[in-house]
This record gives structure tokens, C-alpha cells and sequence, in this order.
């Protein structure tokens, strides 16, 4: 099953590639945008159907290597199953 | 006595590394390649600069799943003198052999002169020997050295004197406008609780020789010289 994962530099952590994309918008005028934070996005491809086993799988690669905990957030997504 | 300098596919300053150990200041030198599992027999490490594996994902986010850095390590528990230069660096943070991490220059450029340091540690293997007083001019080279510890971080790394280099004018004064990438407090270098591990993003051994603009990266290498000669 697809796995995404997105990972972001953590609120209290300054984003320069963000406030430099920002600060291009707005001299575009996009007057309403308010804020830009640029993260990363993986998929990766997991060999299970069990979608909390994807997940369990999905979140040790992040802690391991992924994301940089010390200033990174990530979050999991996992296929919506209910459509 | 012989120095290891590891080798990553990217690593790009290995052989100044080597140059400087083995034709400026006589260390014999020996290149390390990164899916080994031994050290062999040295007494030092370089962990030079670079962009190994291309900086894919974080600067030395997957070198630090090397073998050979098992093997760093070890080493580093015993105590054997460690030197990370610029991606060597941020690979000691991504393996937590140094804490805290390292992230995009503030301005988002590739920053590439020479700036101004002071020694605020001259205990470790690679600053017994500079000068008190002495402001180094060292180059530095690179787009992610914007070092970054939180607050309880930076007290700690206070406390254990852990602040090795920071950046500064020309007289020595620590001010925001000497400060190439926007690194807390200044730091452009730090070691471990032992003192062993250092890490700084300037580069010493692109600064041996005068012709090249500066000799002041000789005293690192100065200092692990008698450091190793006393520990043998």
C-alpha cells in the first residue's frame, strides 16, 4: 500500500525557504496569503494491507531517517479506505 | 601516527584533508572508505567536507548509516580524537555523536569566503596549540550551516564548554554582522561532553598554507600533532 508521509520544519523553527517564497508571492501580489512553510513529501511503497502495520512501519522510518525530530514534525497518511 | 580520513561517494575535500595532514604537517594519512567496518590502526579521524550522498534528504542524513560509522562510533566512546569539517559536521549531528542540527544559511545562499573565529575551547585534541588571543581567518564553504540548538541546548552546551568556535570580526568581537549564516549564538564549532568529537563548519585544511591566503587551519592540525604525541 502508498504511504505518504509529509514532513515539516517544526512552528518554533524559522523557515527562510518559506519567508523568501513568501515574500515572492506577495511581490506578486497574493496579498492573502499570510504564510508559506515549505516541508518535504515521500511516498513510499509498503508491503502490507494492514493499514496500522503500514503506519507503525511508516513511522519508525521517520524517527530513523526521514525527518530530523530535533526540528522536524511528520505526519503519515495512509489511503482513504471509506471512499 | 596516522590519521584516518574517511571517504563518502560526494566527499569532496578528502584530499585537502589529506594534504594537509600528510605533506604540510607530516601525519601519515590513510584514506577510509565508507562501507568499511574497521578503522584500522589509527589514532585520528577526519570526517571531511563534502556532499556525500549528494545532501539527499538532510546533509549527511544517510552517510551517517555508513558502516564505517559504526566504527566512528566506537572510537568516539574511547575517546580517539574526531575532527568534522563542514559536511563532516553536520554527518557527527545526524549520527548524535554531536548534538543539536543544522539547517539552510538564514539568506539561502552558498556562502563561500573567509571569515573570523575565536577559540573558546582550547582543550580539545585540535585547539590545544592556538594562540590565545589569535582570531583565525578560515574559510568557510557551504549552504546549510545555519546551526540551530534550542534553549535548553545552548545552556547546556554553555555549561560543559561545549562552544568550541564562534564567528566574529576581525578583532575578535562576536557580533550579529560577522555572523555568515545565522547560527544561534554565533557557534561555528562545538565538541562532545569529552572534548574528543569536534565539529565545525569552517575549513582548516583549506587554510595550511599562506599562498592560499591563510596558515591559521595549521594550528588544528598543530594541536592534534601533540595531543596524540602526549597520548601515545
Amino acid at each position: 500500500m502508498q504511504v505518504d508521509i509529509v514532513i515539516t520544519l517544526r512552528e518554533s523553527i524559522l523557515d527562510p525557504k518559506g519567508k523568501a517564497s513568501h515574500h515572492a508571492l506577495k511581490n506578486l501580489g497574493f496579498s492573502d496569503i499570510s504564510a508559506v512553510r515549505i516541508g518535504k513529501y515521500i511516498q513510499i511503497e509498503v508491503d502490507t494491507e494492514d493499514p496500522e502495520k503500514a503506519r507503525e512501519i511508516a513511522a519508525e522510518a521517520c524517527e530513523k531517517l526521514l525527518a530530523n525530530t530535533v526540528m522536524e514534525n511528520y505526519e503519515i497518511r495512509l489511503p482513504d479506505t471509506t471512499a | 601516527m596516522n590519521f584516518g580520513v574517511l571517504v563518502f561517494p560526494g566527499s569532496n575535500c578528502d584530499h585537502d584533508a589529506y594534504h594537509a595532514l600528510k605533506h604540510i604537517h607530516g601525519i601519515d594519512a590513510t584514506f577510509i572508505w565508507h562501507k568499511e567496518h574497521e578503522l584500522g590502526n589509527v589514532d585520528g579521524v577526519i570526517i571531511p567536507g563534502g556532499f556525500s550522498y549528494g545532501d539527499y534528504l538532510r546533509s549527511g542524513a544517510i552517510a551517517r548509516f555508513s558502516p564505517v560509522m559504526n566504527a566512528v562510533a566506537r572510537f568516539a566512546e574511547k575517546g580517539g580524537p574526531i575532527l568534522g569539517i563542514c559536511n563532516g559536521f553536520q554527518i557527527l549531528l545526524e549520527a548524535r555523536l554531536l548534538p543539536g542540527t543544522m539547517m539552510a544559511n538564514e539568506h539561502l545562499r552558498f556562502t563561500c569566503k573567509f571569515v573570523n573565529l575565536v577559540c573558546q575551547n582550547r582543550e580539545t585534541p585540535f585547539t590545544t596549540s592556538i594562540p590565545d588571543n589569535l582570531v583565525l581567518n578560515i574559510p568557510v564553504a557551504h549552504g546549510e550551516g545555519n546551526y540551530y540548538a534550542d534553549r535548553e541546548l545552548l545552556k547546556e552546551l554553555e555549561d560543559f564548554n561545549q562552544v568550541v568556535f564562534r564567528y566574529s570580526d576581525a578583532v575578535g568581537s562576536i557580533t550579529p554582522e560577522s555572523n555568515p549564516n545565522g547560527s544561534v549564538s554565533n557557534i561555528a564549532g562545538i565538541c562532545n561532553k569529552k572534548g574528543n568529537v569536534v565539529g565545525m563548519m569552517p575549513h582548516p585544511e583549506r587554510a595550511v598554507e599562506t599562498d592560499l591566503g591563510s596558515n591559521h587551519g595549521r594550528y588544528l592540525f598543530e594541536s592534534a600533532l601533540s595531543h596524540i604525541a602526549t597520548a601515545l
